[in-house]
C-alpha cells in the first residue's frame, strides 16, 4: 500500500483462498477445540448438536452474512461502515475497537502459555511427568505430591499462582519472555497488513486440520478410545428440556463466529465489490461448526483412553492392596479377574476388606471426573498434556498438540489485531506519515505491556476476569446494535439492494426473516438470559490454594468488590461509546439545525456537510 | 539340639517384647511356590514367628489358587541369594564385621513371597538392631536390588523407603535454547522483512540514477514507479489517464 499523493488504496487479497482461510482462522480458534468438545459432554452428547445447529442456522449464519456483505459493500473497517450508514450509530464501530483490543490482549497471554508448553515439549522425559524433590531431597514436593505433577506443573511452574487474586505476587519473567515472543510472532505476520497475513494464514488455517486429522488417527487406536466416544455422543434427550442449555448453545455458537468483533467487517472490505458473500457466510459457518465436531472426536478419544488409564491405575493399587493384606502370591489377582475377587473377599471378609478402604473404580465416574465441571482456560493444559504422558512418543505428540493450538489462536489473534488497527487508521488518530509497520509495531507493544499484568503471579485470575466479561456481554451488545443498524437505519430495502449489486439476487424469505425478527429477538434473549445468571450469583473463582483444606481441590472464592468494579468496567467501557456518539451526534445535529433556523443567520446559510 | 532351639526361641521372644528389632520383607509382584524352609546352617531356623506380628496367617486359604502367568521363581536358592545379599549389606554398611550367611534368619514365609526376618551379629545370638539394618539396607538398597534384577517398586522392605534419585538439571534449560532458536528466527524475519523494502529502494534509486539520461517518457516512468510501490489497483488501470505524447 503506497502512500501517494492520491487517495489511499484499499488492499486486496491476492486470491480468494486468501480471504476464506483467514476468516475461518479467525472463526476456528482454541474455543473449537476444547469449549465445543466440553458443551457437548455436560449437556447430554449427541442431543446437543441439536440446540446447536439451530443456534447455527437461526443466529451464526445471518449474523456473518451481514457482516460479511456490510464490509464488502462499504468498503471500509469498522467504525468507517457504521459511521456511513448513519453517524448516530458511529460508536459501534469504537466499541469493536475496544472489544478487539481487550480480548487481544489476553487472547495472546494464552498464547504465551502455549509457547511456553511449547519450549518445554522438548525434553526427555517431560517436565510435567514426574514431580520434583523436597529440598531435603527425602521425599517428593509436598504439593506436587497432594496434586498431580501436571497440576503442579501449570500452577506452580508455569503461573507461579498465588492463592488469592488480590495478592498480586511479582512478575514471571518466563512467562515474559513467552509473551514477548508470542507478540513478536503476531507482529511478524501483521508487518505488513495483510500482505503478510495473507500468507501466513495458508499455513496457520490449515495446519490445525491436519494435526487434528493425525491426532484422529492416533486417537482411535489408543485404548479406551471408544468408551470416551460413547461418553460424548449418547444422547441424552432430558437435557434439552433444561433452558441453561439453549442458552449456551446460542452463546457458543455467537462466540465461536467471532462476529462484532469488527475483524470480519475489515476483511471483507478487502474483497472485491462483485463477490458473492453469502456463500462465504455458509461456507465459513459450515466450516466452523464441522471443525468443532470434527475437533471432539480425537479430544474425547484421548478423554476416554486418559479415563481407562486412570481406571487401570486405581485397579492396580487396590489390587496390590489386597494382595498385600491377604497375603495372596502375586498375579492372582489380575485386571481381568478383578471385579470377581473384589466381590468374593468383600462378601467372605467384610470387616478386613473394609478396614483396607479401598478406592472405588468406576469408569463413568472417572469420565465424568476428567471433564472437571469447574471449566477455566487451563483444562487444555491439565487435561491434555496428562494424556499425552501415557502416550508412547509423548514428546512428538506434545509439540504437534501445542503448535496445533498456536496456529489456530494465532490465526484468531489476526482478526483481533485486524480489528484494532482498521478502525484506528480510519478515525485518523494517527498522522499520515506513520507507515504501517510502524503502526503494527505501536499496537503490539502497547498490548504487550498491558499484557504484562497478566504475567503476575494472579495472572491467571486476570485472564478469567477477561475471558468471561469482555468476550461476552459487551459482544452481544454490539451484535444487537449491528443488526438494528443495518436493518433500520439502513433500511431493507437499501440493504437488499446493496447483496443485488454484489451478488447478483436480493436475499431471500429465510434471510430477511432471520434480519429483521428472529435473531435480534434470539440476541435479545440470549443477551437478557444471560445477564439474568450472571447477576444472580455473587461472581466467583476458582483459586489455587496449598493451604486449603481440601486440596488439590480448588477453593471458591468470591472476588473483592475492586474487582467486581473493574468486572463492570470491563462490560461497560467498550458499549459506552454507542450511546456517548449518539448523544454527540444528536447534540450536533441539533445545534446544526437551531443554527439554520436562527435568524441572525439566515444570511448566512450554512449548509451542513453531507456525510 | 533340641534345648538350643528352645533357648533361642525363647530368647527370641523375650527381645521381641522389648523391642521390635526384626524387619518384615515383602515381594511385591513375585510369584511364589511355597518352598518350606529347609533346614539351614542352624538347626535353630524354625523360628515362630507369629508371636511378632500380628494378624492371622491366610496362607491356607490362598494355597489353593492357582497362577497362570509366569512370575519370578522363588526357591530357596533364591533365598540364600537374598541372605547373602543382605550379608553383604551387613558387611558394608558395618566395615567389614564378618557377617555371614548364617546370620540372617528369614522365616515366616508366605505364598506372596513375603517374610520377616532377623540378623544376628556373627558368631553371636544377639540380634542386630532395626535401625543398624535398615541403615545397612538403605546404603546398599541398589546393590539388593540389582541382585534380583528387581527395582524399588517391586522389592520392598516395609518401613524403608527408598531415597528418590536426584532430577537431572542441565546447566542450560533446555526451553531457553529452544525459545532461542524461535526468537532468532523471528527476529531476523522482522529485520528481514522491514529491511527489504528500503534496499529495494535504494537500488531501485541507483538503477535510476543511472537511467537518468537516456531518454523515456515520462508518463511510462511515472506509471512505472506508481505501479512498484502500491497495490495495482485495476480500476484505474485506464491507459488514457496518461496524456500521450
Amino acid at each position: 500500500m503506497g502512500k501517494d499523493a492520491g487517495p489511499e488504496e484499499r488492499p486486496k487479497w491476492d486470491n480468494k483462498a486468501q480471504y476464506l482461510l483467514t476468516c475461518i482462522g479467525f472463526a476456528v480458534g482454541i474455543g473449537n477445540v476444547w469449549r465445543f468438545p466440553y458443551l457437548c459432554q455436560i449437556y447430554g452428547g449427541g442431543a446437543f448438536l441439536i440446540p446447536y445447529l439451530i443456534a447455527l442456522v437461526f443466529e451464526g449464519l445471518p449474523l456473518l452474512f451481514l457482516e460479511l456483505a456490510v464490509g464488502q459493500r462499504l468498503r471500509k473497517g469498522s467504525v468507517g461502515v457504521w459511521k456511513t450508514i448513519n453517524p448516530v450509530i458511529g460508536g459501534v464501530g469504537i466499541g469493536c475497537l475496544i472489544v478487539s483490543f481487550l480480548v487481544g490482549v489476553f487472547y495472546n497471554t494464552i498464547l504465551a502459555w502455549v509457547l511456553w508448553y511449547f519450549f518445554h515439549s522438548f525434553q526427555e522425559p517431560l517436565p510435567w511427568s514426574t514431580c520434583p524433590l523436597n529440598e531435603s531431597r527425602t521425599d517428593y514436593n509436598l504439593e506436587c505430591k497432594k496434586s498431580t505433577p501436571v497440576n503442579y506443573f501449570w500452577y506452580r511452574e508455569t503461573l507461579n499462582i498465588t492463592p488469592d487474586i488480590e495478592i498480586s505476587g511479582s512478575v514471571e519473567w518466563g512467562m515474559v519472555i513467552c509473551l514477548a515472543s508470542a507478540w513478536c510472532i503476531v507482529y511478524i505476520c501483521f508487518i505488513k497488513g495483510i500482505d503478510s497475513m495473507g500468507k501466513a494464514v495458508y499455513v496457520t488455517s490449515t495446519f490445525p486440520y491436519l494435526v487434528l486429522t493425525i491426532f484422529l488417527i492416533r486417537a482411535l487406536t489408543l485404548p479406551g478410545a471408544t468408551d470416551g466416544l460413547l461418553y460424548l455422543f449418547t444422547p441424552d434427550w432430558q437435557t434439552l428440556k433444561n433452558p441453561r442449555v439453549w442458552l449456551d448453545a446460542a452463546t457458543q455458537i455467537f462466540f465461536s463466529l467471532s462476529v462484532a468483533f469488527g475483524g470480519l467487517i475489515s476483511f471483507s472490505s478487502y474483497n472485491e465489490e462483485k463477490n458473492n458473500c453469502e456463500r462465504d457466510a455458509v461456507l465459513v459457518g459450515v466450516i466452523n461448526s464441522a471443525t468443532s465436531l470434527y475437533a471432539s472426536i480425537p479430544v474425547f478419544s484421548i478423554l476416554g483412553f486418559k479415563a481407562t488409564t486412570a481406571l487401570n491405575a486405581c485397579k492396580d493399587e487396590n489390587i496390590l492392596a489386597l494382595t498385600n493384606h491377604f497375603e495372596f502370591s502375586d498375579q492372582n489377582i489380575t485386571l481381568q479377574n478383578y471385579d470377581y475377587w473384589y466381590e468374593y473377599l468383600n462378601t467372605t471378609y467384610p470387616g478386613k476388606f473394609q478396614s483396607l478402604s479401598l478406592r472405588e473404580c468406576d469408569l463413568q465416574k472417572l469420565l465424568k471426573q476428567v471433564l472437571t465441571p469447574s471449566y477455566s482456560t487451563g483444562l487444555a493444559f491439565i487435561v491434555f498434556t496428562e494424556a499425552v504422558i501415557s502416550m508412547p512418543g509423548s514428546q512428538v505428540w506434545a509439540v504437534l498438540f501445542f503448535v496445533m493450538l498456536f496456529s489456530l489462536g494465532l490465526s484468531s489473534m489476526f482478526g483481533n489485531i485486524e480489528g484494532v488497527l482498521s478502525p484506528l487508521n480510519e478515525l485518523k488518530l494517527l498522522p499520515r506519515w506513520i507507515p504501517k509497520e510502524l503502526t503494527s509495531a505501536i499496537i503490539c507493544l502497547i498490548s504487550f505491556l498491558v499484557a504484562l499484568l497478566f504475567t503476575l503471579s494472579s495472572g491467571n485470575y486476570w485472564v478469567e476476569v477477561f475471558n468471561g466479561y469482555v468476550g461476552s456481554v459487551p459482544l452481544l451488545i454490539i451484535a444487537l446494535f449491528e443488526i438494528i443498524g443495518v436493518i433500520y437505519f439502513r433500511g431493507m430495502k437499501t440493504f437488499s439492494d446493496d447483496i443485488y449489486i454484489m451478488t447478483g439476487k436480493r436475499p431471500n424469505i429465510f434471510w430477511k426473516a432471520c434480519w429483521m425478527v428472529i435473531s435480534p429477538l434470539l440476541l435479545l434473549v440470549v443477551f437478557v438470559a444471560y445477564v439474568i445468571v450472571q447477576a444472580q450469583t455473587r461472581p466467583t473463582y476458582q483459586a489455587w490454594n496449598p493451604d486449603y483444606e481440601k486440596f488439590p481441590e480448588t477453593e471458591q472464592k468470591l472476588y473483592p468488590d475492586w474487582v467486581f468494579a473493574i468486572i463492570i468496567l470491563l462490560c461497560v467501557v467498550p458499549v459506552i461509546s454507542i450511546p456517548l456518539v449518539a448523544l454527540y451526534q444528536l447534540l450536533r445535529a441539533c445545534r446544526t439545525l437551531a443554527s439554520l433556523r436562527s435568524p441572525r443567520r439566515r444570511s448566512r446559510l450554512r449548509f451542513p456537510v453531507k456525510r | 539340639m533340641i534345648a538350643y532351639a528352645d533357648f533361642k526361641i525363647e530368647s527370641l521372644a523375650y527381645f521381641s517384647k522389648k523391642m521390635p528389632n526384626h524387619v518384615r520383607w515383602v515381594l511385591q509382584q513375585i510369584k511364589s511356590r511355597i518352598e518350606r524352609l529347609n533346614a539351614l546352617f542352624r538347626p535353630v531356623m524354625h523360628y515362630n514367628c507369629s508371636a511378632h506380628h500380628e494378624g492371622t496367617n491366610m496362607t491356607e486359604e490362598a494355597s489353593n489358587i492357582s497362577s497362570d502367568t509366569a512370575a519370578y521363581p522363588w526357591s530357596k536358592n533364591e533365598m540364600f541369594l537374598f541372605r547373602a545379599a543382605l550379608a553383604f549389606a551387613m558387611r558394608d554398611y558395618t566395615n567389614g564385621e564378618e557377617f555371614g550367611v548364617s546370620d540372617i534368619h528369614p522365616c515366616d514365609e508366605t505364598k506372596r513371597v513375603s517374610f520377616w526376618f532377623v540378623v544376628t551379629r556373627p558368631n553371636t545370638t544377639d540380634l542386630v538392631d532395626k535401625g543398624t539394618v535398615e541403615m545397612a539396607i538403605k546404603k546398599s538398597r541398589n546393590r539388593i536390588n540389582g541382585a534380583f534384577l528387581l527395582t524399588d517398586q517391586t522389592l520392598e522392605f516395609d518401613g524403608i523407603y527408598p531415597t528418590l534419585a536426584a532430577p537431572v538439571s542441565p546447566d542450560t534449560p533446555p526451553w531457553l535454547i529452544v525459545f532461542g532458536v524461535v526468537m532468532g528466527a523471528v527476529s531476523v524475519g522482522i529485520i528481514a522483512l522491514l529491511a527489504y523494502p528500503l534496499v529495494q529502494r535504494k537500488l531501485k534509486k541507483n538503477k535510476d540514477a543511472d537511467d537518468e539520461d537516456s531518454d523515456e517518457e515520462t508518463g511510462v516512468k511515472t506509471a512505472e514507479i506508481g505501479a512498484n510501490d502500491g497495490i495495482y489497483n485495476s480500476t484505474f488501470s485506464d491507459d488514457e489517464r496518461f496524456t500521450q505524447m
